[in-house]
């Protein structure tokens, strides 16, 4: 643990975002943010989408955030951080910036308002090569609404939107492949995360911030409120998403796929599954179906990696 | 004799953002507005502009991307027209409670459906009450002027909110018309730096924009930003004054035509106020004792301005261009409020829908009581 605290801490030892918040026990996201924003090398101005994070940061008139920060709405964020970074750039330009102020503009938005809500604008950013680094944490559902189902909840959750009952077994459709979204954008980075990977993380997200030009992180950030586990286990759950290669690490480095942590051993996708109430109700069937789609997915990985 | 231009009303707006340069213009294309981005684009790839132009995939983005730059400390312009500001209404709404100084030119235009891109004022109603300042224009020379006033009434520090310059579509944005302009030099005098008082790229003092406000805090935020929107009033004044000692040409919050004697006056908004004044003066060469109040700030709505400047009128008849579907029209509604206990007769009508024509010889039936509740609609909507 003191190894991530010198991760996000400045150089001045102030966090940029300080304790006192009211997101829940054991909830990903505060690692994921202070991960980030450790890991820049420049001063951050942060753009947040409606959701979790923004509520439990800024209940007026406090604030967690020792940074510059901007919260307009929930479908928009990668539009307002163009907004943000054209007017940085004008600015350095006309020289009402001085020209050596390089301000990383880091977006944070759940699965929701990325997947769904804020894809449009996303893509909007992203064609248009801003330099921006949007983390989406994805913790697979709308879980500051109450655990709706998304675009990014795998098949066979149950969520308060897709419940398991007697004539269903959750969602019935797989997830996006978000990442692979946003690689068609022709992006000079990407890349697949894991808020219990820190060290990976923050390599990450320091290579996006020195991208010339819009850097996508997904990360994997559990909810023990959604996903129905114990708290004090969500790394060990995170862990077993990465280790049966439901939720792979890679990156991609303008248009290259690199695998970046090679799990020992095949491990079943049961040991994902158990532990988190909202696969509780799955059968064999189910469960078939979701490691033929991992098996899947793994080889197409692997391909796209080594080609 | 000034140096007159012959620009429709979209190309001398286009003119008027060459020579306030805002430092980022994010666009989005959609008729009746698109000439004026098209023009402003043509002046920055010609280097006649010097900010940055943001081509957004949707008017969403485009309000969404001018608030990230307005807040981070950049001098901010759009424009848009009818769908494109139902669209962007979510964020219209914000971009005012964030207090940024965004300058719109808002091409006004009919909403659907059924689809049409002619004008009418629903589009501005539909925003009506999201806290932002609403200028309509008569004309293109209007429309110019009107554009190099507003980033000096939106950046106001009284006000810090939205200005929209509310411009017919098609009658203003698309007609050419001699216009004035002012030299670059003095409008960039005119309009000056921009400031906001919490830049988000001001990294020594960090500040948290657009937080959570539960029932212990909106009220009160609500309140304050209602009284910016209030202070605009005199705002808009004194920054008038200053640009009509460059121009020469009033703009105030409402134009009274003839009045001094009128014993029936017709309040009207927008480009038909050209049109009435012609109606006006022939009725009155028939000795009928008519005026005009043409309402030009309509957020926030001069309210005294109007009760003065009706106070003498023995019967007042409102011509709204915009209907309130099972309520009184928009203005109508404003204008009773503001003669509430006068004692003063008041009509009035909805003309225009869609782009439908109001001719000058329209208003005589209208004064003489002839004319329908629905000025210019066919009794039969579908004629064989």
């Amino acid at each position: 643990m003191s190894r991530l605290k010198t991760i996000v801490r400045d150089q001045h030892g102030v966090q940029p975002l300080a304790g006192g918040h009211s997101l829940c026990q054991g909830c990903g996201i505060p690692v994921v943010v202070r991960t980030v924003l450790g890991s820049l090398h420049k001063p951050a101005v942060v753009v947040n989408a409606t959701g979790c994070l923004e509520v439990a940061t800024t209940r007026f008139p406090t604030t967690a955030w020792n940074v510059p920060w901007l919260h307009v709405a929930f479908e928009n964020a990668a539009a307002v951080a163009s907004g943000v970074e054209s007017a940085q750039r004008v600015l350095r330009r006309r020289n009402g910036l001085p020209q050596e102020a390089d301000v990383a503009v880091v977006v944070f938005a759940g699965d929701g308002g990325t997947y769904d809500i804020g894809l449009q604008a996303l893509s909007g950013a992203l064609e248009r090569g801003h330099r921006l680094l949007y983390v989406c944490y994805d913790n697979e559902a709308y879980m500051n609404t109450g655990v709706q189902r998304s675009g990014a909840t795998p098949y066979g959750a149950s969520t308060t939107t897709s419940p398991a009952g007697l004539d269903s077994f959750g969602k019935a459709q797989q997830r996006k492949d978000m990442t692979a979204i946003a690689v068609a954008h022709g992006v000079p980075y990407a890349a697949q995360a894991c808020s219990a990977f820190w060290f990976d993380l923050a390599r990450k997200a320091e290579r996006g911030a020195a991208a010339d030009g819009p850097a996508f992180l997904n990360v994997l950030s559990d909810c023990p409120v959604g996903w129905g586990h114990d708290p004090r286990v969500g790394p060990r759950v995170l862990a077993s998403a990465v280790e049966t290669r439901f939720w792979p690490l890679y990156e991609i480095v303008d248009g290259e796929y690199r695998l970046t942590y090679q799990p020992r051993k095949r491990v079943p996708i049961e040991d994902w599954l158990t532990g988190q109430k909202r696969f509780a109700h799955l059968r064999q069937p189910q469960v078939a179906v979701i490691q033929r789609q991992v098996d899947a997915d793994w080889e197409k990985l692997l391909a796209r990696c080594a080609d | 004799m000034p140096d007159l231009e012959l620009l429709t009303g979209g190309e001398a707006v286009a003119h008027a953002m060459r020579q306030v340069d805002p430092d980022v213009v994010p666009v989005y294309p959609i008729t009746p507005q698109t000439p004026i981005i098209q023009g402003f684009a043509k002046f920055v790839a010609d280097g006649k502009a010097h900010g940055e132009l943001i081509d957004v995939e949707s008017e969403h983005s485009a309000m969404s991307a001018a608030i990230g730059s307005a807040l981070a400390g950049a001098r901010t312009m759009t424009a848009t027209s009818s769908q494109g500001l139902a669209l962007m209404a979510e964020v219209v709404y914000i971009a005012a409670a964030m207090r940024a100084p965004i300058v719109m030119a808002l091409g006004n235009r009919a909403l659907s459906g059924p689809i049409n891109i002619h004008c009418d004022h629903s589009d501005s109603m539909l925003i009506r009450d999201s806290g932002v300042v609403q200028l309509f224009v008569e004309n293109a020379q209007e429309a110019y002027d009107m554009t190099v006033l507003a980033p000096r009434l939106a950046e106001h520090p009284d006000v810090l909110l939205p200005v929209l310059v509310c411009q017919d579509g098609f009658t203003i944005t698309h007609s050419a018309e001699p216009v004035e302009l002012l030299a670059d030099a003095a409008v960039r005098r005119f309009v000056g730096e921009y400031e906001v008082p919490h830049a988000l790229l001001d990294l020594e003092r960090p500040a948290t924009q657009g937080p959570f406000a539960m029932p212990d805090y909106y009220f009160e935020l609500r309140r304050a930003q209602v009284a910016a929107l209030e202070a605009a009033l005199r705002a808009f004044k004194d920054v008038s004054v200053e640009l009509t000692r460059l121009t020469g040409r009033p703009l105030t919050s409402v134009e009274r035509y003839r009045l001094a004697d009128a014993e029936t006056v017709v309040v009207a908004m927008g480009s038909t106020a050209g049109t009435l004044k012609e109606g006006v003066d022939a009725l009155r060469e028939d000795g009928e004792q008519v005026g005009l109040l043409r309402v030009v700030s309509f957020r926030p709505f001069p309210r005294v301005a109007v009760a003065r400047a009706l106070s003498i009128a023995r019967t007042v008849v409102v011509l709204d261009r915009a209907d309130s579907p099972g309520g009184a029209p928009p203005l109508f509604a404003e204008v009773a409020s503001a003669l509430y206990g006068s004692g003063t007769e008041l009509r009035g009508h909805v003309f225009g829908l869609g782009g439908r024509e109001l001719h000058p010889e329209d208003l005589r039936e209208i004064v003489s009581r002839e004319a329908p509740t629905y000025v210019g609609l066919r009794s039969d909507p579908c004629p064989a």
